[in-house]
């Protein structure tokens, strides 16, 4: 009988993630503290055009590009003279299964399917469970999904549970749990117990697929504006929308400048059973995004491949109340209801444009799709069900768990820039950990790369520990 | 009374507050991992009954019976007023106003 307690659990991780994502994490490590994340991301063996090829198989990708013309001129009332960029949506929405998270998927559904899994198990609250549930089901494979989805009184997150719905009706197992990291350990047993491929977010495969999502975006750009985008933004959690992304883009030799924007949850504890219900997003806030960009590591595979901090030239936060807001502006003025954590980045978009002259574009790479439970109507209504004091005003006064301060005005909604210099010096920290004595020119130069920064930042922050 | 062959959902314990990390906040600390799944009941029960189920996926599971033919609730919730005003809001500045 296997010992199925926490601790016997965690200890046998790495044997079964080895199992279970069919991938020897550790031919990418390096002497040092470092890892070969290249030819990490080149052991999938795809080349984007091979990606393309696989996702068109599911029908994923080629999504349509809008340009948002009433929101650019809502935004130029709003701007000095002579500024209010294009503003432009990728509407990923329109993927099977109704979010950018498509891309991701069935890359590792595609890989399960041809190494011979019977199934795909993932861990996920968020849009990823419902594409891979859609691509199991188009591949004939099974599927578990595992939500952290309950606080103590059992009550559930309206958006959390209608992703629940949507993975029963593409016919997975959802599993839900209540509060708590310790959902891993699940997911393991899980795995353990199927022997099914592990759909982890944050695999090779995963994030080769975003790939293509930057790669469209500058194509597409080429094609009907007629040059690149100035600026994309992208919604950024775990990493691996921002980082698949950019790759993509550089890919294209577009040279758009990359800003992550995340919604702001900082004072919540994510794994706060108290506050699980405080919070009006489950997903593209700072609870994730920062932790992530710090220690990108801290994810279900050894080495995750979403590094954001690699490829971000900026990173901001907007409040809950203003990616509501612009949810709504989104709806009124350009008829596309969508799913408000996708709008995260469009709500700093609408800001970013303000400070961008009037020829230039700037592009949000990613819309999700709404319904009941996820759709701005009823989180508000949670909300205020669970106390949250929700008004008019000006969304700097919002306190996150506390208050959702609607903008009394479109040009109330600000952008705050996250210190990246501080990230990258957390990051540092974090990877450097006991060795600093015992650092080689390689692992500077591999932490050059890990935070995109000179060697003089990183010798100075490295003296500095 | 739930009949064999019914679609039902089961609860566990996963594990106790005990057996929880060691990193938790206090408050999350407390309370139990709790998990839910649903899937055919084996045998005829009653609710709170310690059942066999097998889920969508084909797999054997046990758990407490803790609801009947499981379906969900959510909705969009209730009116939001402010909504509307921000709809309304939005189409002033843009379209309204001046010429």
């Amino acid at each position: 009988m296997m010992d199925n307690s926490y601790s016997a659990i965690m200890a046998r991780k790495n044997e079964i993630i080895r199992n279970s994502v069919g991938m020897d994490y550790t031919k990418f490590e390096l002497p040092g503290i470092g890892f070969d994340y290249e030819a990490m991301m080149a052991a999938t063996g795809y080349t984007l055009e091979e990606l393309q090829r696989v996702q068109a198989l599911f029908s994923v990708g080629n999504t349509p590009l809008i340009e948002l013309k009433n929101l650019t001129t809502l935004a130029r009332k709003c701007a000095k003279p002579g500024f209010g960029a294009r503003i432009f949506i990728k509407d990923e929405a329109t993927n099977p299964s109704g979010s950018f998270k498509a891309r991701r998927s069935c890359t590792s559904v595609y890989q399960a399917k041809k190494q011979g899994y019977k199934g795909v198990v993932t861990a996920t609250s968020g849009n990823y469970g419902a594409a891979v549930a859609c691509h199991a089901a188009m591949a004939g494979l099974k599927c578990i999904v595992v939500q952290e989805c309950y606080d103590s009184r059992g009550v559930g997150q309206p958006e959390i549970i209608e992703k629940a719905r949507k993975c029963e009706a593409l016919g997975a197992e959802v599993v839900q749990l209540t509060v708590g990291p310790e959902l891993f350990s699940t997911v393991l047993r899980l795995i353990e117990e199927t022997g099914y491929f592990n759909a982890s977010l944050y695999t090779p495969f995963g994030i080769a697929g975003v790939e293509t999502l930057g790669y469209e975006i500058a194509q597409q750009f080429r094609s009907k504006i007629g040059k690149d985008p100035d600026v994309v933004v992208c919604t950024n959690a775990g990493g691996g929308n921002l980082t698949g992304t950019a790759r993509g883009l550089r890919k294209a030799n577009c040279n758009a400048k990359v800003i992550g924007a995340s919604v702001n949850l900082t004072g919540l504890h994510m794994a706060s059973d108290e506050q699980f219900n405080k919070k009006s997003f489950t997903t593209g806030h700072t609870g994730f995004g920062v932790p992530f960009s710090v220690n990108p590591d801290r994810s279900d595979v050894p080495r995750s491949a979403a590094r954001p901090l690699r490829y971000m030239d900026r990173y901001v936060t907007v409040t809950q109340g203003s990616v509501f807001f612009i949810t709504e502006t989104l709806a009124s003025l350009e008829g596309l209801e969508k799913g408000p954590a996708g709008n995260t980045a469009l709500a700093a978009a609408f800001r970013l444009a303000q400070d961008m002259p009037e020829d230039q574009c700037i592009v949000v790479q990613e819309t999700e799709y709404t319904g009941a439970g996820k759709h701005i109507n009823p989180q508000l209504s949670f909300a205020r069900q669970n106390g949250i004091d929700i008004h008019f005003g000006d969304p700097k006064d919002e306190i996150p768990g506390k208050s959702i301060i609607l903008p009394s005005h479109p040009s109330l909604i600000q952008v705050t820039d996250v210190d990246l210099d501080h990230v990258r010096r957390s990051n540092i920290k974090a990877q450097v950990g006991a060795h600093k004595d015992e650092l080689t020119d390689a692992d500077i130069r591999y932490l050059m790369e890990e935070t995109n920064s000179s060697e003089e930042f990183v010798r100075g922050v490295v003296a500095s520990l | 009374m739930a009949k064999k062959g019914d679609w039902v959902q089961v609860h566990n314990i996963v594990l106790t507050p005990e057996e929880r990390s060691a990193s938790l906040p206090e408050d999350t600390k407390k309370h139990p991992l709790e998990m839910w799944v649903k899937g055919w009941l084996q045998e005829d029960a009653e609710l709170g009954d310690e059942v066999e189920i097998i889920t969508r996926t084909g797999r054997h599971t046990t758990g407490k019976l803790v609801k009947e033919a499981p379906y969900f609730e959510h909705n969009f919730g209730v009116l939001v007023p402010e909504v509307l005003k921000i709809g309304d809001m939005v189409r002033e500045i843009t379209f309204g106003g001046n010429e």
